[in-house]
Parts: structure tokens; sequence; C-alpha cells
């Protein structure tokens, strides 16, 4: 982890997901690019609040898919026609009609295996660490009531005094300054 | 749900918006969480769950013991020879998985139709099915008589230069088995990290934050996250329904492929898969209804889930019946006489009493009663129906694998079948191995998706803008 010093973001907490997402929407339309929010439970008004729609999980779920389907039809193929060609009742070595059950898992199991890695590798799961931890409000609410918008430090427009000004025009339930 | 249902005045619905409530009335964000995440992170283990974690566990060292007698002396310890050469083993294996088949169901199937009572429900019914599946694995696996050449099932490159046989339905069960196992754990555990941050945040003792967070994967709901997980959560729900489906097809597949009468029959794979969802949802009720008393979950496992479960029953159970139906009426239809001697042999042979049990407890019982609401939503009755279907569906098994074996088209081959002491000590010890891991988890994780349980809260709805100023 590279060294960091100094302030993460400022974290405002909110009661209700209406407040963040009303507060999320216009920080967005104010111009602020590096920011995040952080909820208890999926609100997908407010990741379209910062502007998130698209994600990749399921470009990596369908390679995923077609690379199982692959694999094993060809493992089989390969297996029932060179490696060890049997003959069971008179039927072709290549009896594709046969294989496509085995194909048929393991195009679910990559592809499964593909979705749930997938995400948590978009996401950088794992990461044990996370200044936000710093917070001791976002340890109380943000996995249990709280909803929690974060302008980051890293935005052009950051400015701590000027930050948490604009923060506090949302009456939020608290502004805190975030650090490394 | 039926709109007729909808009455003035019930306490079912939410006058706010007039939607069925899933959850009881009052509870709040925090009341949720607290009341599911106490269960785990109490120090003080509950009397009754240690009571009951000793006889379960006793169970499972019955199933230790019999299956290191099984391992020394072999196979032979049980009742199975020729003719029936597949007995409890088969039997059992096809009861647990399809036991194991409601849970995805819930967690799945419910999930993309966007039943959200599912909610309460799916976790631990996701739970049943992984344990099932734990159970139903064994057997296949102890039945082939040298289980430490198990591996010889899968397609490793070995010394000796043996592959494994592509055509056999005995080989699409290990693929079938083996990826149902490892998408329904996933599945499983992907939804439970961000309980595990809620576990993490609200654990008061060292060794509980340390273990949940890393469990966790360092969870913080940012809602980019959420998004992805969502669609993985779809994408995985997507992919169990076909899965779940195409497994218990694949076991019906070893009967089915075989020429013999009685299992020839291309009713197998659907009339299995309902079959499976019968009992399934009658595991799941089994495990509910002692659960929501006994951590006085009653707000969240409502009436309407006790309800809701019975009507999935009363649908599969009419599905299973046409299967039974089917089967005798291509009995006659088929016009093969080894076919009706199968059928008349099966209801009226000397093991026809165990066909008539299962007409009783998977037709007569069930299905004459769970039409009657006050029936569905009382649960001492919904209790002992779930114990009658999962008999019923336990003596379906019996009723295919032996009878269909034990007398077929030479009668000097005949035979009998009489199960021996260790077949069901081997059985009494799965249901110990199930309860056991059933009760550590209910002990050490989150029994109800706390996070799911928040989606479905009516604080969760976000006003229009318009509104804002009003709350």
């Amino acid at each position: 982890m590279p060294a960091r010093e100094g302030t993460y973001g400022l974290l405002a907490e909110f009661d209700t997901p209406g407040d963040l997402v009303r507060a999320a929407r216009q920080a967005r339309e104010d111009g602020w690019r590096r920011l995040d929010c952080y909820t208890p439970y999926p609100v997908e008004e407010a990741a379209e609040a910062i502007g998130f729609h698209r994600n990749r999980v399921p470009l990596v779920t369908l390679i995923g898919g077609l690379m199982g389907l692959a694999a094993m039809f060809s493992m089989e193929t390969w297996i029932s026609v060179v490696a060890y060609p049997l003959n069971i009742a008179g039927r072709p070595l290549y009896s594709w009609p046969a294989f496509i059950i085995p194909a048929y898992e393991w195009t679910i199991l990559w592809s499964g295996l593909s979705a749930a890695f997938g995400m948590l590798a978009l996401n950088g799961l794992p990461q044990l660490y996370h200044p936000l931890f710093n917070a001791p409000n976002f340890r109380d609410g943000a996995t249990t009531d709280k909803f929690f918008l974060c302008l980051e430090a890293l935005d052009p427009k950051f400015d701590l005094v000027e930050g948490k000004r604009y923060l506090e025009a949302f009456s939020p339930v608290s502004v805190v300054e975030v650090d490394y | 749900m039926a709109t007729s249902e909808i009455r003035k005045g019930d306490p079912g619905i939410d006058p706010a918006t007039g939607e069925f409530r899933v959850v009881g009335q009052g509870e709040t964000f925090k009341s949720v969480t607290e009341k599911i995440s106490r269960i785990v992170l109490t120090p003080h283990t509950p009397l009754g769950w240690l009571a009951i974690f000793g006889i379960a566990g006793g169970g499972a060292t019955v199933l230790l013991v019999a299956v290191t007698w099984l391992f020394l002396k072999g196979v032979g310890i049980w009742a199975i020879t020729q003719p029936v050469a597949w007995g409890f083993a088969i039997i059992n294996f096809v009861w647990w998985i399809g036991i194991g088949h409601a849970g995805t169901l819930i967690s799945a199937i419910l999930l993309l139709f966007k039943q959200t009572w599912r909610n309460s429900i799916s976790r631990f019914a996701e739970a049943m099915t992984i344990f099932a599946v734990v159970c139903a694995g064994m057997f296949p696996l102890i039945h082939v008589g040298r289980p430490w050449l198990g591996y010889w099932l899968f397609p490793i490159p070995l010394t000796m230069n043996v592959w494994p046989q592509f055509r056999s339905p005995l080989l699409w069960d290990v693929f079938a088995v083996s990826t149902y196992a490892t998408i329904s754990v996933v599945f499983w555990y992907i939804g439970m990290i961000p309980d595990f941050g809620t576990f993490r945040d609200r654990s008061q003792n060292k060794v509980a934050q340390y273990f949940y967070g890393i469990f966790s994967w360092g969870w913080r709901g940012s809602v980019r996250h959420w998004m992805r997980y969502e669609t993985a959560s779809l994408l995985l729900a997507g992919l169990a329904t076909p899965l779940v489906l195409s497994v218990h097809t694949v076991i019906s597949f070893d009967f089915a492929v075989a020429v013999l009468p009685g299992w020839h029959t291309t009713i197998f794979p659907p009339y299995f898969v309902a079959g499976a969802i019968y009992s399934g949802f009658a595991m799941v009720l089994t495990l509910a209804i002692p659960l929501r008393k006994f951590y006085h979950l009653e707000n969240l496992v409502t009436e309407r889930h006790i309800d809701n479960m019975g009507k999935v029953m009363l649908a599969t159970g009419f599905i299973v019946a046409y299967g039974y139906g089917m089967e005798a009426f291509m009995a006659w239809y088929s016009a093969s006489h080894w076919e009706a001697f199968m059928f008349w042999n099966r209801a009226f042979g000397p093991m026809g009493w165990a066909y008539w049990v299962l007409i009783a407890s998977n037709l007569a019982i069930p299905l004459t009663t769970l039409w009657v609401r006050r029936l569905r939503t009382s649960l001492s009755y919904m209790f002992f129906i779930s114990i009658v279907v999962n008999t019923g569906m336990w003596f379906e098994r019996f009723v295919i694998v032996v009878t269909s074996l034990y007398r077929d088209f030479l009668p000097s081959s005949w035979g009998t079948y009489r199960a021996t002491k260790w077949d069901y000590l081997t059985f009494i010890g799965t249901l110990g191995l199930f309860t056991t891991l059933f009760l550590l988890f209910v002990r050490f994780l989150p029994m109800i998706p706390m996070n799911e349980i928040r989606m479905i809260l009516p604080a969760a709805k976000i006003k229009p803008k318009a509104a804002a100023g009003a709350d």
C-alpha cells in the first residue's frame, strides 16, 4: 500500500436513503467527480446519482461461461476420441449429444465462479483496511442503518473548509474529516 | 398472491403502500439488524441449542461409526445384493439432494420472480441446501465400495492412462452434483459478505471482529460495490435456476436411461424435479417453524411465509401426483407386459405397503388439506405436514429403487430387500450430521440476510423529490 498522508475525504452522515440520494445527486450536478456513497443495503438511486450506471460483471461472467463450455467439450472430445477411445454399445466415439450435459454443467460452474470472484475483484476486494474505517460513526452505522456520502480529497474541487460547508448545506447528521 | 385475498384492514397489508407486508409492523433498519445479529454475537449459547447440539452430535457420531465399519468391512454390511444392488445409499442420495433443491428455488428462482417474501427465509434455505448436498454427496462415494479410489470419477491425468466414460449418466451426475455443490456454496457465501461486514462492525469481541472482518473481505458498502454485487447476485440466480433443474434431471437419468420397467420413462425428469422441490419446501418448514419460535423471529418469518410455502407445496404436490398418475397410465397404455406387472407388483406385491405409505403421505394427506388457509397458517399442522411429506418422499425413492429392482424380467432371479441395521444407522447418522451442521450455522452465521431485509422495509422507499419536504 502506498504511504499516504493527510485527509482521505469528508464524510457526511444521513439518516434516510432519500436524503443521501438528494445530496449525492446535487453534488454530482455541482461538478464533484471523486465521490462515493456508502449504504447498508443496495440503493440503486444513489449509484445513479453519482453516475455509476454500468458494470463489467456480466462481461466477465460471459467470458467465464464460454471458457467452461469450451474446456469441457474439448476435453470430452479429446478423451473419448483420442486419449481413451472406448466402444460403448457401438456408439460413435464422437457422441456429442452425450457430451452436452457435462459441458452444460461446466458452463454454469465457470460462469458462476467468474460472476462471484469477478465481482469481488472488480470491487477491489479483499481490502481489509480502508481509511473510512477510521471514522467512528462509519463503523457504527455504515453496515447497520446510516447512509454516507464521501467527497474524496482527490477531487480537484476539494477544499477542507469549503467542502465541509458545502456538505453541511444538505443538513446531514454530521460531517467528519477522514484521515488516511 | 391472489388479489381476492386482500381484505380491508388486513394487518398483513401496509396501509401506506397497499402492498403485502413481508416483515412485521414497526421494524426499522436498526431493529432487524439487532434482532438478527444478537443471535450470533451474544456470548451466551442458549441451553436449548446445546441440548439439541448434543443429540445431533450423537447422531453424527453414529454416522462416523457406521462409515468406519463400512470402510473396514465393505458394502456387504448393507443389504444390497442381487437383484437389489441399489439400496438405501441411492435412496438417501436422491432424497437428500431433493431436499436441497428447495433452497436453490427460494434463493434463485424466487429472486428472479421478485418474490420479496423469500428474503427472510432464503439464507437458511440455502444453508439447508448445502448441508443436504453434503449428506447426499457422501452416499455415492461410500457406495462405490472402494471410496479411496473416488478420484477415478474425475478426468485427471493419471499414470495408468485411464479416463472416464462420458456417455454414462453416472458420470454426468459427478459433474452435475459437484457443480451444484460449488455454485450453492459460492452463492451462499457471496450473500453473506455484507452481513459479515455488519457482524465485524457490531461485534464487541476481538476474535469475532478478526474472523468476521476476514470473511467480509473488507466489505464497506460502497454503492459501486453494491451495484456489482447486485448484478452478480442476479447472474448467480439466473445460473442457479437452470442448474437446479438440471441436477435432478441428471439424477433421474441414472434411472431413466436404464432399460428397466419402472425406471425407463420420460416422465422422470420433471417428476423428479417437482418431487425435489416438494420435499425441500417440507424441510424448510421443518426447520423454520421451530427456529422462528426458538429465536423469536415471528416478525421476520411471518405467517405469510408459512402460508406461501404451503401453496408452493400444494402446486408441486400436484405435479408429483401427475407423475404417479402417468406411471400408472403408461403401465396400461404401453401394453408392455413387464411394465404392467411392475406396476401391479409395486402396488399389490409383497412391498405394496410402501407404495400406499407414499400415496397416503404425499397425496392423500397434504393435497386434500393444504387448500384450507386456516390449516396452512396453523404452525403445528404445517410442521406435521412437513414431516409427513418428507417421510412420503423418502418412501417414493424407496419404491422407485427397490420395487423396480427386486422383481425384474426373470422370475428365477427375483429376490427381496431387507435393510440391515447398518443401513438404518447410516441414514440416521446423516440426519445427525445435517442437524449438527445446521445448528453450527445458526450459532455462527447470519441465518437471515440482514441486507436483504433492510431493502424491503418501508423506510427503504425513496420518496420523490416533490415530497422531499414532507419527511
